[in-house]
């Protein structure tokens, strides 16, 4: 018999904000966490705009062998999953005696390959390019290092899925459960924020250009839009069995009750309105649920114009006019590899505490989006069920419907 | 350089990178004990060497070496045949 699956702990690391209480307050406040990197202008980038995140100083509370294989997003990734934690009330200890899992979503790791490269190329000596750059260097450098810190025993992988592998992370994970191969899986999304990670896209010409007003840059469903604008950190869940959670005694948040998948076998990184609506409904059959239950929908939306509207066509397909829909990447940039997995956390920390996070930034909506319930400013309203958008590169999509506990 | 200086470099880039005690760095102290050292780190400590001395440790450098002084040892030498 299918096991439920729910959420017993999340953590962010966010441009909006460093910790739950923090980012609750940005959400709500619609507080937008883009800046320029002056980086990126003598690096060449057409937009020299991102979400941006302190560094995590790490170093009193891991040891040098653990930190020498870290790249940035593993160290994002390591505090938000220490947060989310923390909050499902799981220590150290419980590692060594029951078995964890972990599913991350990461694609990339710019840096540390291409300054690994820069070593062996100067000094044509491949062995003075150090001990810890081939583990940083591999796309599961995020769910290799926390499994090894952790001392994790169970599902051990990373998922590369373009901007939807943090929520196809969520989903694998959710799968797992389900069908009882693992009790307890951390799961999320991480993404470096480096000149080097978005220097190709930038040069794709879709990176938002309003560099004098950078956090008005980020305008899904604007017309005014120029383009997405690129952001990173990580965020993580605890996913967990009922029954684990009610043995453990852990503070049940929220339900997951499905997860839809699909792909539009088309064209590269042009969307099409098919393949997500093929995830949506998908997402509501595994729910089983009906698309008028769904109140909010956290809408992937990148502030890229055939992407808002196909997706909006897509929602407006599936679902009709009625459910609330903003894209939190109004206010924190496209998240990339991370967004599936920190959208999850968003949308319910407004399941949570009674709000619908606005699409901020929309001024003028597109003709293609006016009849979607676009939310501009804050609600305040108690909702039960939200279903969670994200696509990627590809032609990869990805929903997860969750639902307030009862 | 001298060696006394030498000396002092690579005890000062050793507590730096391995984050051990001053104290625990003594001449006739056993250097993979003391540093806690693994597989992986002899190749920092190649890359550490090369990067702020500009000469190279190989495998068998490593052979007969036990202690700081026997680590000096091999620098130093390798400096002075520059």
């Amino acid at each position: 018999m299918d096991k439920r699956v729910v959420i017993t702990g999340m953590g962010i690391y966010s441009c909006i904000g460093t910790n739950l209480a923090e980012v609750t307050k940005s959400l709500f406040e619609g507080k937008s966490g883009i800046v320029v990197d002056p980086e990126r202008i003598s690096f060449g980038y057409k937009s020299p705009l991102t979400g941006m995140v302190p560094a995590p100083d790490l170093k009193k509370v891991l040891s040098r062998r653990q930190r020498i294989s870290m790249g940035e997003e593993s160290e994002y990734a390591y505090m938000a999953t220490m947060e989310a934690l923390k909050n499902s009330g799981i220590d150290m200890a419980y590692f060594e005696h029951n078995e964890v899992g972990i599913l991350f979503g990461n694609d990339s790791v710019s840096k540390a390959v291409i300054e690994a490269t820069d070593i062996a190329r100067e000094k044509k000596d491949t062995q003075l390019i150090g001990s810890g750059a081939i583990f940083k260097s591999m796309n599961s450098t995020v769910t290799m290092n926390l499994a090894t810190i952790l001392g994790l025993k169970g599902i051990n992988m990373s998922i590369s899925a373009a901007c939807a592998s943090g929520s196809h992370a969520i989903g694998l994970g959710y799968m797992f459960i389900k069908q009882g191969l693992q009790d307890i899986i951390i799961c999320g999304g991480a993404q470096e924020i480096n000149p080097y990670a978005m220097a190709s896209f930038d040069g794709l010409g879709v990176f938002a250009t309003d560099i004098e007003h950078p956090q008005k840059a980020s305008r899904p469903f604007d017309s005014g839009r120029t383009g997405l604008v690129p952001s990173g950190g990580a965020a993580a869940i605890i996913l967990e069995s009922y029954e684990s959670a009610v043995k453990r005694g852990a503070p049940i948040i929220a339900e997951v009750l499905g997860y839809g998948f699909s792909s539009n076998g088309g064209h590269i990184s042009t969307p099409n309105v098919e393949g997500p609506s093929i995830a949506m409904r998908r997402a509501l059959e595994q729910a089983n649920i009906q698309a008028g239950q769904v109140e909010y929908i956290n809408a992937h939306a990148t502030s890229t114009p055939l992407g808002d509207a196909n997706e909006a066509k897509a929602i407006l397909e599936v679902f009709g006019k009625n459910p609330y829909v903003s894209s939190t990447k109004s206010m924190t940039g496209h998240e990339c590899w991370m967004a599936g997995a920190s959208e999850i956390v968003y949308s319910t920390l407004m399941l949570q505490n009674g709000f619908i996070a606005p699409n901020i930034n929309l001024e003028s909506p597109d003709d293609d989006v006016k009849e979607l319930n676009l939310v501009s400013t804050t609600i305040k309203k108690e909702f039960d069920i939200y279903l969670s958008n994200s696509f990627g590169f590809g032609g990869t999509n990805s929903a997860i419907v969750v639902k307030r506990f009862k | 350089m001298s060696n006394t200086d030498i000396k002092q470099k690579i005890n000062d880039i050793l507590i730096e990178e391995f984050e051990v005690d001053e104290e625990v760095i003594q001449p006739g102290a056993p250097l993979k004990e003391s540093l806690d050292l693994d597989s992986l780190d002899y190749v920092d400590l190649v890359v550490l060497i090369e990067s702020n001395f500009g000469v190279k440790l190989g495998e068998a450098d490593f052979s007969g070496m036990t202690t700081f002084q026997d680590f000096y040892n091999v620098i130093e030498t390798k400096i002075a045949a520059k």
